[in-house]
């Protein structure tokens, strides 16, 4: 049970770095032909690694801080929530880690993710919903199964390329405004500019958004699930907690829920588009997790 | 010369797997302190709140005398406890006494709606859960170190530097996973 949980910590880490390298050329690359078009390649290279290494340090210190806004998470003590925090403070027990910082959001719909860079400073969230669906034994499993995406690093891996998908996305958002701004208000003599910023700006898009669809599905791959719900039987020593807890959330996804964000439904520890995509077999090979009733069946086996 | 890089090698092997193991056994051992402090510290937050407990319940269940001194008794043996296996029997003692309080409590509506007595019940079941997971923590810690300190060749590290087997805290057993199941119908009220 240790050695394969350590090469899988230090794989993670390796593959952060990696994703940050990626990151930081695809940064530098975009930086240059802005450069190119402003008429100085080294000012837009310089610019764009400035911009990177403020993103670099967004992500890593303050992405948990970021995943939870965006999900609308809000933070609870001891005395407003006893039985969740006792049931995080019993597995952060039975997993020898310290204790995460517990979130919780307002809705219905039962769900739970973990994020942060190291177990020292790592969060869990649940929803309300879940607390109310799930006995003691259940919560520890879904808790445990949160505590061990922390333990093997997977939530350095997925906070921070959440939140670097996050801020591409958000600039090619404001690059576009600005395209339509600017043919809207000028056009005429400054139109031949325009359609070159266009031009830039749909080579990057096109160049990023099947990278990041691939981004996602490294960082959040199905072997880690099933990875996590064995460590999680491991440090519960009671598998049928997480089965049952498994089995009572996966059916209440619903669509449109206010937890169904794309940039973070790999997070979750049931996808929260299973209600927008129930009954669709194709889906199956493009989920970021393995079907619930397999996992289900992989822990009763245990 | 041959021979002696040979020999040589071997020796360099031989003195890192020393290092190695003892590191091991160090470090294991560490985790098994650190594992008993937690079980003390949670044994010492429950028996804190048995007064407590003993005084909430009291005004209600007069007829339930002997359930309450027997709260009050595991306090007493674990209070007087100097060794793991005293402190685990009062342990064993208190985690039956309070989960029988607990059950009987169900048939006292007035009690079951006390504030004072709500708080009390989610605080002392959660206590529980987390004591009968520091107790499996620190078994698995001690059957490790154990494991390492009989097996060959580990047992001659282990010879050399002093160390030594543990006690296990009460027994694993399915009787003792199964307390905070039983807590459930109690305690599930969030």
């Amino acid at each position: 049970m240790m050695d394969p949980i350590y090469g899988r910590i230090a794989s993670n880490k390796r593959k952060t770095f990696f994703l940050f390298l990626l990151y930081a050329v695809l940064f530098v690359l975009i930086g240059y032909f802005i450069g190119i078009y402003i008429g100085d390649p080294i000012v837009g290279i310089i610019l764009a690694a400035l911009i990177f290494i403020i993103l670099f340090l967004i992500s890593y210190f303050s992405g948990q801080s970021v995943v939870t806004k965006m999900a609308g998470a809000r933070e609870v003590s001891k005395q407003q929530e006893p039985f969740l925090y006792n049931t995080v403070e019993a597995m952060s027990i039975a997993s020898g880690k310290p204790m995460p910082k517990i979130f919780i959001i307002e809705t219905e719909v039962p769900n739970a993710f973990a994020a942060g860079r190291n177990p020292q400073n790592s969060i869990i969230a649940v929803t309300r919903g879940l607390m109310n669906r799930l006995n003691r034994q259940e919560l520890e499993g879904v808790i445990a199964h949160e505590m061990a995406h922390i333990h093997n690093y997977d939530v350095l891996l997925a906070t921070v390329a959440i939140v670097l998908a996050g801020t591409i996305v958000f600039v090619s958002v404001i690059a576009r405004r600005m395209i339509f701004f600017g043919g809207m208000g000028r056009g005429g003599r400054r139109g031949g500019q325009g359609q070159i910023i266009m031009l830039i700006v749909l080579i990057v898009v096109a160049i990023l958004a099947p990278i990041f669809a691939q981004l996602l599905k490294f960082a959040i791959s199905r072997q880690r699930e099933y990875m996590a719900d064995a460590t999680a039987a491991n440090f519960t020593g009671y598998p049928e907690g997480l089965a049952s807890a498994l089995e009572k959330i996966t059916d209440q996804q619903v669509k449109n829920s206010p937890i169904e964000n794309k940039a973070l439904e790999g997070l979750y520890i049931v996808n929260p588009a299973l209600g927008a995509r129930s009954g669709n077999r194709a889906s199956v090979l493009f989920a970021t997790h393995p079907p619930a009733e397999e996992r289900v069946k992989r822990l009763r086996a245990m | 010369m041959e021979t002696t890089h040979i020999l040589l090698a071997v020796l360099i092997l031989v003195v890192l797997y020393v290092i190695y193991s003892f590191n091991r056994l160090i470090s294991m051992r560490n985790m098994a302190d650190k594992a008993y402090s937690n079980i003390d510290t949670l044994l010492q937050k429950r028996f804190d709140l048995v007064p407590n407990l003993v005084n909430t319940v009291k005004g209600y269940m007069e007829h339930e005398r002997e359930l309450l001194e027997a709260v009050t008794r595991a306090r007493t043996e674990w209070l007087n406890a100097s060794n793991i296996k005293e402190n685990a029997g009062a342990d064993q003692t208190a985690e039956r006494a309070i989960k029988s309080l607990f059950a009987v409590s169900e048939n006292y509506p007035d009690l079951k709606a006390n504030q004072n007595f709500m708080m009390l019940q989610e605080e002392l079941t959660g206590i529980e859960n987390k004591i009968a997971y520091a107790r499996q923590r620190y078994n698995r810690t001690v059957m490790a170190i154990n494991t390492a300190v009989q097996r060959f060749p580990t047992n001659l590290i282990a010879r050399l530097f002093k160390f030594q087997t543990r006690e296990y805290f009460a027994v694993e057993s399915d009787q003792a996973r199964s307390a905070p199941q039983i807590n459930m119908q109690g305690g599930d009220n969030k």
